[in-house]
């Protein structure tokens, strides 16, 4: 028995997130077999699957090759500048409770020039979405060193190697308080997804860390073959241990990448904190901000 | 808070903390909130978003913390952001003199930031124009969508004084210009002939776009001389065009006078003494005060050229508005600097003197 398939032309409109994606600016300016579009993708069908009302949602990313999702999504969206998405986001939700913020953006953006807003934002348990693509390298600048390169990759601003420590992000966000940590490479669509949806659900600073292959670069200093290569080392070498603790789950180069949910708490957020102690404190002197943002309304 | 400001983002200095406490304070009973952020460059930023849910936000800080909000500045300036930055100014460079007067940020609030841009600057003399110009500061904002720099300086911002605060319904407040088009017909920056485009707040169904990179009237982000041309010159022209409606001072005695002394902020009040001093000495000597220093009143500083010998003008600084008034000049009037490196306000007589000398 033989099925002859039909061949048929799809129009970039009816790719399933389509309605999701600005269509008048593509293409984009990510490279072939980059893993950014792979994780927008994931984003995109966990907003779907989750039902949430897409008018509510903003996403803030910075500088940097991820940094462009802001500018593809077909929601409200903001390109801040370099390390400051999420102080800008911080701002967004606050100005506007009922906002659901994500802040998609690299490790270059969010741990490296913005490391600080990260763990403060954290410490503050912020209810915000952090998307980080980590491709261990700075892309759009031409493949510098970063602070998630992994010991001895080569990178063009380390040409012997690399020899400063790299960051430990689920560690870092785990021990600043984030209330969500998971990890998964962008081999890992089901379970990315079903991250983002899990996070999406969720309360407080939650953090979804994607290890992305930078063919162009970080792929070629280190001649690890193109993304797809990439792409079957991750297949080779990624171990799903939930719940594993933090502090095991540094990434060697070339070396195994552990994934998986780490941390998955409910922890009163920022503004639970506000409300409840000036409720406490202030009692019917206090008046919160209107979710939809305190403006003067003519 | 009268003007309707409801976030302020800041970072503890000197001497502008009294401001963020008393915020602190009241905004809970009132609907604001108030956030004590990591640094200046996260302030700045937390007011750049906050803004766009179309929450009046502010910000307040001095000289070092200035110099870290430039950043957000710039991306205020660009993504045509209405906002509000205080800034108590204090000596410099550096950390300078935390508790002690300056007044050597202006060229900074005008210039601060990288790339070509416009910003509003306003300078007030008393308790009294620092609340009448934060009103102001947020009305300007509103209607140009451009961040409003309040440089006040130490002194006016411990002065002690008598402040009238209006009733509410007599304060004018500019609401955000919400545009009230359907999303499918509305550009974030569509151009209208040099004033600021209608504003879609987050949260309103418009998905919009907005980036710190050179736009077309989408909000989309296009590489080329020929965006750059139209996006930039509309961030400078929408100022530019309406600097007559900005523009704004107080002047006195300069009808016939041979002298017109130039001062803005705490200096004006001390260079009111000298004039006094210069004129029981028998010189004609006038007085322009900046209240809008940013955009600069070159129109009148011109025509004021025609008329007499010399602009004397002190400042807590080495030369920076004296070389707006040189600029504006043009030679046809001496412009003096009357400099004062911080620290302290000047020394009365020493305006006078200058004045005496110029009048020559």
């Amino acid at each position: 028995m033989s099925t002859e398939l039909e061949e048929r032309k799809v129009s970039p409109e009816e790719h399933p997130i389509a309605p999701f994606i600005r269509m008048d600016r593509m293409p984009h300016i990510w490279c072939p077999t980059c893993g950014i579009g792979t994780v927008v993708k994931c984003y995109a069908t966990a907003l779907a699957k989750s039902g949430v009302d897409l008018d509510k949602v903003s996403i803030v990313s910075g500088i940097g090759c991820t940094g462009r999702v802001a500018g593809y999504m077909k929601l409200d969206g903001f390109h801040a500048t370099h390390g400051r998405a999420i102080p800008f986001a911080t701002g967004l939700k606050l100005g506007r409770p009922e906002l659901l913020v994500t802040v998609f953006s690299g490790d270059g953006d969010l741990v490296g020039i913005g490391g600080n807003h990260f763990i403060h934002a954290a410490r503050r348990n912020m209810d915000l979405l952090i998307i980080l693509v980590n491709n261990f390298i700075y892309g759009m600048t031409g493949g510098q060193n970063a602070a998630t390169t992994p010991l001895t990759a080569k990178s063009s601003t380390m040409p012997f190697g690399n020899f400063e420590r790299p960051f430990n992000l689920p560690y870092l966000a785990a021990s600043c308080g984030a209330t969500y940590v998971a990890r998964w490479t962008s081999l890992h669509i089901r379970r990315m997804t079903w991250s983002f949806e899990e996070a999406i659900q969720r309360k407080g600073f939650r953090f979804v860390e994607v290890i992305a292959p930078c063919p162009t670069l970080y792929a070629r200093l280190n001649k690890l073959g193109d993304g797809l290569d990439l792409m079957r080392f991750y297949h080779d070498h990624a171990e799903i241990r939930h719940g594993a603790d933090t502090r095991e789950v540094d990434i060697g180069y070339q070396d195994r990448i552990v994934c998986g949910k780490f941390i998955d708490e409910e922890h009163p957020t920022y503004l639970d904190l506000m409300h409840e102690h000036y409720h406490k404190t202030l009692g019917d002197r206090y008046v919160p901000m209107p979710p939809e943002g305190g403006w003067i309304r003519e | 808070m009268a003007a309707g400001c409801r976030f302020v983002a800041g970072y503890p200095i000197t001497p502008s903390t009294e401001v963020v406490e008393r915020i602190a304070r009241r905004f809970p009973m009132m609907g604001g909130i108030f956030i004590q952020m990591e640094d200046e460059l996260a302030s700045m930023a937390a007011v750049v978003g906050a803004s766009w849910t179309g929450t009046k936000s502010m910000t307040v800080t001095s000289g070092p913390g200035f110099s870290l909000m430039m950043e957000n500045i710039g991306l205020a300036a660009m993504m045509e952001t209405p906002c509000v930055v205080v800034n108590v100014q204090r000596g410099g460079p550096s950390t300078g003199l935390p508790t002690m007067v300056g007044q050597a940020d202006m060229m900074q609030a005008r210039w601060g930031s990288h790339g070509d841009y416009s910003i509003i600057a306003l300078s007030p003399c008393s308790p009294q124009e620092a609340f009448d110009l934060t009103v102001d500061a947020f009305n300007l904002a509103e209607t140009y969508r451009v961040p409003v720099l309040m440089m006040m300086d130490e002194c006016v911002g411990h002065m002690t004084e008598k402040v009238i605060i209006p009733p509410a319904d007599q304060i004018e407040v500019v609401p955000r210009k919400l545009t009230a088009k359907p999303p499918e017909e509305f550009l974030p920056y569509q151009l209208n002939g040099g004033s600021a485009p209608e504003f879609a707040r987050a949260g309103d169904g418009y998905r919009f776009h907005t980036t710190g990179l050179t736009h077309d009237e989408r909000g989309y982000p296009v590489m080329s001389a020929e965006c750059q041309e139209q996006c930039v010159r509309h961030l400078i022209d929408k100022i530019k065009l309406n600097a007559d409606k900005i523009v704004r001072f107080e002047e006195e005695g300069t009808d016939g006078a041979d002298v017109v002394v130039v001062s803005y902020g705490i200096t004006s009040r001390v260079a009111r003494m000298g004039i006094e001093l210069a004129r029981q000495r028998g010189v004609k000597v006038g007085a322009l005060r900046l209240v809008v220093v940013w955009p600069f009143p070159e129109k009148r500083v011109r025509e004021l050229s025609q008329d007499i010998k010399a602009f004397v003008v002190p400042e807590i600084n080495n030369g920076q508005i004296v070389l707006e008034v040189e600029r504006c000049a043009a030679g046809k009037a001496a412009a003096i600097l009357v400099p004062h490196m911080g620290g302290g306000v000047h020394d009365p007589n020493a305006v006078c003197a200058a004045i005496v000398e110029a009048a020559r």
